[in-house]
Parts: structure tokens; sequence; C-alpha cells
């Protein structure tokens, strides 16, 4: 199948397309938001591209860069049988991408769960809730800049989370201290 | 007493009421059994006829709690999970017991994270853990064991009356003797 896909989008969508590459065997185009919904038509109804799958929606974090997110679209051929990722680039204030459920209606429950995790608004999405969380949990967790061990309990806990945790650290910084660790 | 030298040993024997009815407890548990995760495979396993743990009495599992008295948490807890579980342990009716079935149930496991629970006992009080990632039927026939071994030792009839004293104290009577349980029959 090689770059058929790649130069497609290319060919249709010139001003979508920031970058596109096949690194380990994965047919990539990196688009703009703004595009999204005509990208994933054409994907959807070309005679070439036949994308009739919409295998899974996901979203990368790089923290330190602009933009900061990605979604990340995996469309997949059940007659062709080939496959081909579309990365969104989404910027940090805004947070903002086209919801496709109009194209694909199992977006709606895949766009929930992004929304879940990193807190990507999906514009136009008919009901945009959490779907793994609960309701009260405050944050996005796969968020890189959040803490991976701040839980949220819904009830009172008779005892403190991670004491063992705590008090091993304690107890290895107390052995060091007295240098004892060396006997071991 | 010397009641034992005037019934022949072989209609009866004397025990302490205490005794006699732990004895029965720890051979009839009735079971609720909680299950989240992969663990619950050992668990039907420890279950099926291979290990039976019908041979310890903890045979019938009864999927309400009110009708229970054994809880097995079997598998991870997370935290949206949490409400339920206190839940279900506050609808089982006293007398009752809890063990931690795995590793994930007793300490969290390797889920380090937001989501899970660090350990059930966190939430519940609990009796027993087995530990096991997850742990092999004998290992889960050793925590009921053990479980045993301490419903056996259990002073419920010195529980019983500190729970009566501690309500007459609560309701701010005067503080009496308080009165028998049971009350002696002659024979």
């Amino acid at each position: 199948m090689a770059k058929k896909l790649i130069d497609l989008v290319k060919r249709k969508h010139k001003e979508a397309v920031v970058d596109s590459h096949s690194r380990l065997g994965n047919d990539t185009v990196i688009i703009r938001p703004e595009h999204l919904l005509e990208v994933a038509a054409t994907l959807r109804d070309d005679a070439g591209a036949k994308l009739d799958l919409l295998r899974d929606i996901t979203a990368v974090d790089y923290l330190n860069r602009v933009p900061r997110f990605e979604v990340v679209y995996i469309f997949y051929s059940i007659e062709l049988k080939h496959q081909l990722l579309v990365r969104v680039l989404v910027e940090e204030e805004s947070c903002k991408v086209p919801s496709l459920h109009k194209i694909y209606p199992i977006a709606g429950w895949l766009e929930r769960e992004v929304f879940d995790m990193y807190g990507v608004d999906f514009v136009g999405h008919p009901d945009l809730r959490r779907v793994l969380l609960y309701e009260e949990f405050e944050g996005h967790p796969l968020r890189k800049d959040y803490a991976v061990q701040a839980s949220q309990p819904r009830v009172a806990l008779r005892a403190r989370e991670r004491d063992a945790v705590e008090e091993f650290k304690e107890f290895v910084q107390n052995e060091e201290a007295k240098g004892s660790r060396e006997r071991y | 007493m010397g009641l034992e030298h005037k019934i022949s040993e072989e209609i009866a024997f004397t025990t302490k009421l205490e005794d006699a009815v732990n004895w029965a407890r720890k051979h009839s548990l009735f079971q609720y059994p909680f299950v989240t995760a992969c663990c619950g495979m050992e668990y039907m396993a420890t279950a099926a006829s291979r290990y039976d743990i019908a041979r310890f009495g903890a045979e019938i599992p009864r999927f309400s709690p009110r009708q229970a008295d054994l809880l097995w948490v079997v598998g991870t807890v997370n935290h949206k999970l949490a409400p339920f579980l206190q839940r279900i342990y506050e609808q089982i009716s006293e007398p009752k017991w809890v063990i931690s079935f795995g590793v994930c149930a007793s300490t969290g496991g390797f889920y380090d994270n937001y989501a899970t629970v660090q350990g059930i006992d966190k939430i519940i009080p609990v009796d027993v853990y087995i530990p096991g990632c997850p742990p092999r039927p004998e290992q889960v026939l050793d925590g009921l064991l053990a479980l045993q071994a301490k419903i056996e030792e259990e002073p419920w009839l010195k529980y019983a009356y500190e729970e009566k004293r501690r309500l007459r104290e609560s309701d701010g009577g005067i503080i009496e003797d308080a009165e028998p349980l049971f009350h002696k029959v002659d024979i």
C-alpha cells in the first residue's frame, strides 16, 4: 500500500497536512484540527481509500511542546485491508477538536474516553461526559502533569493510603543515616 | 458442676457455650464472593470439585449480602467501586468476616496509581489476607483455615456483653451489671 493513502490526503487536502511519515509501517498524516472533518469524510468516501472503520481514538501529551496534545485517529478499511493514522495537533489553551460522531458514530464513545483521560473538548459532541472515571473526579489523569498517585477517594478512608511506601522510604533513609545498610 | 458425671458419654458430651457456637460457625461459612478481576478464576478453581472448598464447610456462595457472613474480596478494587464494596460490607449482618484475596485486594498490588484503592483495609476491616498473584488454591484453603482458627478463638460472648454495656452507657442510664444474655435453665 505504501504511501497511497498519504498521497491521497496530500492531493485532496493540501492545506491541511502539516507532516507525514511511515515510521514502523504506520502510514501517518499530521493535520490541523480545523480540517479534520473534511479529511475524515474524504477517507471514508473515496473509492481508493474506503476507510470505513474507526478503530480507535487516543491522544498523546507532549508536555513541553507547542502544540501540546495530539489526538490520534486510527482508520482501517475492512474491504481493502489498509490502515491510516491521522494525528491532529491540539493547542493547550483551546484544547478543541471537532467531533467525528456524524461521520463515524462510534466516535461518540471513543471521544468520551479521550475527554475523560486528557480533557480534550470535542466540539459538537452530543453528550461529552466522563465514561470511565466517576463524575466527581477532578482533573484528567493521563495528562503528564497529573500526579500519578493522586487518588480521589469517594468514601472516608479508615487509614492513609501508601503508608507502607512512606514507612519503607523512611526506613531506608534512617538506615542509610546510621550506615547500617553496608552490613547486608 | 458435676453435670458431666450424670450423663453418659455415649449420648452427650459437655463443652463451653462459646466453643460450641464457634465450632458451628466456623464450619458453616456462607460466602459472598465480591469478584472483580482475574483472581476470580482461582476462586472458582478452589470452589470446584478438585480442591472442593465444601470440605471446610464454606460451601454455598450467596449472592445477597443479607444471607452471607463471609465476604471474599477477590481482585482489584478501585476508587470508583469503593462505595459499593463498603455498602455490601455494611449490609452483611453480624457476625461477619472478610477475606482479602490476592495482592490487589490486600495492598493494591502493582496498581500503584490514582485509580486503585491501596488495599481494601482502607475501606473495610479485614480478617485474613491471602497473598499471591493469584494465590494457588492450596493458599486459599490455608487462608480459610486461618480464618477458621480465628473464629474458633473468638470471644463473642465477651464482645456481646461489652456491646450491651456500651449501648447502656450511650443511653445515659445508670451503669449496672449487664443482664446475662442466656438464662440458666434447670435440667
